[in-house]
């Protein structure tokens, strides 16, 4: 389990090096989704899976997503369609892949050996940290959803404004 | 009891994380690139807290690394809004663009 928490380390520092040093979109994007996935490992090392599970699901199933669809959106228009083509070759796989591979490896090692605990030697799983969001951390949950709401509500204001500035454009109108 | 990883290793990879994203914010010119890396400096922080939550085995550094993903969640939804209103303005998602108020 050592091991594996040191590669899936070394994975994650790798692919996030990648990211911030990449020239195209789409090939940060992956690179960022393999080093979710690593830090995902690592929390599994810990003995923290409900965090390893919320970290894919939500972190790179749900924010990534959104990153690719804006990505896919600018892509159009000036940004010709040409390159659409251009990113998305087989070769922008090979590096992700070759990172997967190794986090497929070690995730089915991790699978195999049963749960790790963590320094202190507990699994800290769903139910505790359930417990501990509805027990002392009540207030918290409800700022959080307040905050998300702001996001929410923010978010559709600004995107529908942005909706009829771009269909009112040709008419020539203003704020 | 088998030997574990110890705390110290688990923060020095946040902290290298963490420095990675940091220099992608400032370097990288194009907005999504930096909206990319302020994602990767908040999941090290919030590899920091489930580090220091492991090491204690209390679920406190899972409930913050549960809101920090929410807060990251709602930072991502409004700065790719204000990205495609960047574009809309300038046609470009180059930040230094954006670089007067108006009036």
């Amino acid at each position: 389990m050592i091991i594996t928490f040191y590669t899936a380390a070394a994975v994650a520092v790798i692919a996030t090096f990648l990211v911030v040093t990449r020239v195209n979109a789409v090939h940060a994007l992956l690179y960022l989704v393999v080093s979710l996935m690593a830090v995902a490992v690592v929390f599994l090392t810990l003995g923290a899976p409900f965090a390893a599970a919320l970290e894919v699901i939500v972190y790179a199933g749900a924010i990534m997503v959104l990153f690719v669809f804006v990505v896919m959106i600018l892509s159009m228009g000036p940004r010709a369609v040409r390159q659409e083509e251009r990113w998305l070759t087989p070769r922008a796989w090979i590096g992700p892949s070759i990172l997967l591979l190794v986090l497929v490896v070690e995730l089915l090692y991790v699978l195999v050996q049963g749960a790790s605990v963590g320094h202190a030697g507990r699994l800290v799983g769903p139910e505790d940290v359930g417990r501990r969001l509805l027990g002392p951390y009540l207030l918290a949950v409800e700022l959080a959803s307040m905050l998300l709401l702001a996001g929410l509500v923010g978010a559709y204001h600004l995107a529908y404004h942005l909706g009829r500035r771009t269909t009112t454009k040709t008419a020539g109108g203003t704020t | 009891m088998s030997p574990q990883v110890p705390m110290e290793h688990g923060m020095v990879l946040a902290a290298l994380l963490f420095v990675i994203g940091f220099a992608g914010v400032i370097i990288r010119r194009d907005t999504i690139f930096i909206l990319l890396s302020l994602e990767v400096m908040l999941n090290a922080a919030g590899l920091a807290f489930v580090v220091a939550g492991s090491r204690w085995a209390q679920p406190d550094g899972q409930v913050m690394f549960i809101f920090i993903l929410a807060v990251a969640a709602a930072e991502v939804s409004i700065g790719l809004a204000l990205v495609l209103w960047l574009y809309h303005w300038h046609r470009t998602v180059d930040i230094d663009r954006a670089n007067s108020l108006r009036g």
